[in-house]
């Protein structure tokens, strides 16, 4: 993980405070703004944020905490979802979990170690029609793309070993 | 777009669009979640570049989803009265050369009934046949990112009847004659809640859409805010007339939701550049905004007064009412909260009038009602039909049956809230009271169908575990008693229950139904306690004879040795301690009656020959590949 600047997070920060400065109840619509700018919700710009706003950073933890999609560490290039709604339940979603979870070698919530993937199960989807399903990267997947997930998987790794291996 | 001054002016607007030529042909192809999924973008592109490539006189549309999900990606060729099923890029140069050049189906493409006769068009499928598309009337029939399309339909026809003619109080009134509940599971009567938020003296107030539609297996409100935002947007303007004195709206939406979102945002500047939204609304001197805010989720935050917790920017966590939302809601000004589908309702009531929305329906229920059939059934998919038909209907002539033809067991509606419905009951009307009085609940209208592979024990456990993980912490009985009940189920399916759980359970779950703060903690024991009451034997199964009759929890007697793969190493036998597997001459057997599913045998068998049955069966069953 590449450790940011205090200046270079606060250059970051100050355009998404410009954008909610003087509007009421921003404090979720603003976290979710950061959270996309970094990818989570990164220390030092929480700090910048809490001090904009003036209210103490264990409140933005508070709130940010009580939220599912709010993460406080960084996120695998590419998220798997799984969704464990009810109709993907009674199709079969926990084999699709479990498989995954050995594949990847993480449980949901979990990030790989390269970051390269996320594993995440999802209340529902609202592709009930089609379950089970797996979204990557907020994509579903149908059930040809559903099929070749290992090899996705596989192909991705050896992408990123072999990038990792030209770089100096 | 020119900015429309008046009623007038948008009367105008859609007499011109409606004697727009309609003559030349266009092609519609679903882009629902469940059809996009299905490969529906490639698909829309597909024609794109064939019509192109043939410079032929045809346009290419989109639409919100359909309800038939699982035959997607579907394509309607309206002028030509046709609707292909299943369609895949391939099957994009026929349908130009053959539908849209000579008005011929492509046979394969079109649904086929069991007795051989093929069906043409959307509305002669049985799937539609006995449905009664309101409140997704316009889904799967308009573009949802142009305004004009959505005109042309009859969106704002609703609004502008009631600015150029009906008072607030006429609009209020007409509501109530409707008969309209809400469609968020309660069934409060909106006509009464409008009233309520009018009668506060002080504004300013608020409209706020409730688009937080959190229940697993529930997808009727993504799909009316995907498909047709103009008819939450003009229903919530209608509000806002109606209760005066309203500052600004908000649609609250799950962050599951993008395409829905994204939608919304298009239909709300369209709106606004029409006129329609923002100051003084085609002349009548209405102001209001409606503002987006998305969700970061929390299913809690689907309760009402968490919702608007949630828009002030903090912890979504419900409290104690009274006061009501309509005295004190939003930053504890007068709010109306109402579902998506209840405001996607009121233009209609307005323009077609109470009387006509009053005759369909039942009694106590008026209307009709989305309901997303799940499960194991076999056309999956979103329906609308009118309050008051039986489960039977539903599930058999709408659904067209069990998947498998295997017996049906259950249907479970209304999500976590909800409850379960035996087949015996299947004759049962759907409408609030009638659910109600068997234990179940309309909740958020999910529908899962179950058959008798499905473990009712597991299911109710299911739901549990999945409002208590959402619990918020707030209310003790929500907190703790939902996680005590949970540790009884997560006994039982392991087979570790005893017969006083049953009771256990049954008196945990009615003080939490009397004491929890929330609606959804007080109906969090739902899927618990109506199991327990329809389908008592199963968990007396569980409980005294340790067994799973559906084979699903963890079950003893179903660990089989595979033959072929067995070493005859005799270790499982060396290990089972209730002498269980039995030798004979050529092979190993475990007994049945005998096994208690502690599973020793399988940890220690070096040939991995044992398996446990259910998983074997299941893979089978769902080819479920990974």
């Amino acid at each position: 993980m590449i450790d940011l600047s205090l200046d270079e997070v606060r250059t970051r920060v100050a355009p998404i405070l410009a954008r909610h400065e003087g509007k009421d109840g921003v404090l979720i619509s603003l976290l979710q703004d950061v959270q996309e700018e970094f990818g989570f919700l990164e220390e030092q710009a929480m700090e910048a944020v809490a001090d904009d706003l003036m209210l103490p950073v264990s409140h933005l933890y508070g709130v940010a905490s009580f939220y599912a999609q709010f993460y406080f560490e960084p996120r695998g290039k590419h998220v798997v979802k799984v969704c464990t709604g009810t109709a993907c339940h009674i199709r079969g979603a926990p084999a699709i979990q479990a498989r995954l979870e050995e594949r990847l070698g993480i449980r949901p919530g979990e990030t790989t170690g390269d970051l390269l993937f996320t594993l995440e199960t999802v209340n529902c989807l609202g592709c009930c029609a089609l379950a089970p399903v797996v979204s990557i990267d907020d994509r579903v997947l149908n059930r040809r793309e559903q099929r070749k997930l290992g090899a996705w998987i596989d192909s991705e790794r050896a992408a990123e070993t072999a990038s990792d291996e030209r770089s100096p | 777009m020119k900015r429309l001054r008046n009623v007038a002016a948008l009367d105008a607007l859609r007499a011109s669009l409606e004697a727009e030529s309609r003559e030349r042909v266009e092609v519609r192809v679903c882009c629902g979640t469940g059809c996009r999924a299905a490969g529906a973008d490639e698909v829309r592109q597909a024609f794109v570049d064939e019509i192109e490539r043939r410079g032929l006189d045809a346009t290419v549309t989109t639409s919100g989803c359909q309800g038939l999900c699982q035959r997607g990606p579907l394509v309607a060729v309206e002028a030509k009265g046709l609707f292909h099923l299943g369609v895949d890029p391939s099957d994009v140069g026929p349908i130009v050369d053959l539908t849209l050049d000579r008005g011929q189906p492509i046979d394969r493409l079109l649904h086929h009934t069991p007795d051989g006769a093929v069906v043409r068009w959307r509305d002669d499928l049985p799937f539609y046949q006995k449905q009664e598309r309101v409140i997704l009337r316009n889904c799967g029939r308009i573009e949802p990112t142009d305004i004009r399309d959505a005109i042309r339909a009859g969106a704002y026809a609703g609004l502008a009847k009631a600015l150029d003619a009906m008072s607030p109080e006429d609009v209020i009134a007409e509501i109530a004659a409707s008969g309209l509940r809400g469609r968020g599971g309660a069934g409060f009567p909106t006509g009464r809640k409008w009233e309520g938020c009018r009668a506060q003296p002080h504004g300013p107030k608020y409209v706020i859409c409730n688009g937080d539609e959190g229940d697993p297996g529930a997808f009727m409100d993504r799909s009316v805010l995907e498909g047709d935002p103009h008819s939450v947007i003009e229903g919530m303007i209608l509000a806002a007339y109606a209760i005066g004195d309203v500052a600004d709206g908000f649609i609250y939406v799950r962050a599951e939701y993008p395409l829905a979102v994204a939608n919304l945002t298009t239909a709300i500047a369209q709106a606004e550049e029409l006129g329609l939204l923002g100051k003084n609304i085609l002349g009548s001197g209405l102001d209001f905004r409606i503002a987006i805010k998305k969700g970061a989720g929390a299913f809690v935050c689907g309760e009402s007064t968490a919702l608007m917790y949630s828009i002030e920017g903090s912890r979504g966590m419900p409290r104690q009412t009274p006061p009501r939302s309509v005295e004190k809601g939003l930053w504890a000004r007068p709010t109306v909260l109402n579902n998506v589908k209840t405001f996607a309702l009121v233009p209609v009531i307005l323009s077609r009038g109470a009387d006509w929305f009053a005759t369909i329906g039942t009694e106590g229920s008026k209307g009709t009602q989305v309901f997303a059939l799940t499960g194991k059934i076999r056309n999956t998919g979103l329906v609308e039909v009118p309050m008051g038909i039986t489960i039977h209907e539903l599930v058999y002539e709408i659904g067209g049956g069990i998947l498998d033809d295997v017996p049906c067991k259950a249907v479970q509606i209304g999500g976590p809230s909800g409850g379960c419905v035996p087949k015996a009951l299947f004759d049962t009307p759907i409408d609030f009271d009638s659910l109600q009085d068997v234990g179940a609940m309309m909740g958020s209208g999910g529908l899962v169908v179950m058959d008798e592979s499905d473990c009712m024990v597991a299911i109710a456990r299911y739901f549990l575990a999945f409002t208590q993980q959402e619990s918020c912490g707030k209310c003790t009985p929500c907190r703790v008693g939902t996680y005590r009940m949970l540790e009884i189920m997560d006994r039982i399916v392991e087979g570790k229950g005893e017969p006083a759980d049953l009771d256990r359970l049954q008196e945990l779950g009615e003080w939490i139904q009397e004491t929890a703060l929330c609606a959804l903690g007080r109906s969090a024991p739902n899927p618990i306690l109506t199991t327990i009451r329809h389908f008592r034997d199963e968990y007396e199964a569980h409980v005294v004879d340790k067994r799973c009759p559906a084979g699903v929890c963890y079950s003893p007697g179903r660990y089989r040795i595979v033959e072929a793969e067995c070493l005859l190493c005799g270790l499982c036998q060396d290990v089972c301690e209730e002498d269980a597997v039995r030798e004979s001459r050529e092979h190993y057997r475990i007994d049945p009656d005998l096994c208690v599913g502690c599973g020793k045998c399988k940890a220690v068998c070096p040939a991995e020959a044992i398996v446990l049955e259910t998983e074997e069966l299941r893979e089978a069953r769902e080819e479920v590949t990974v």
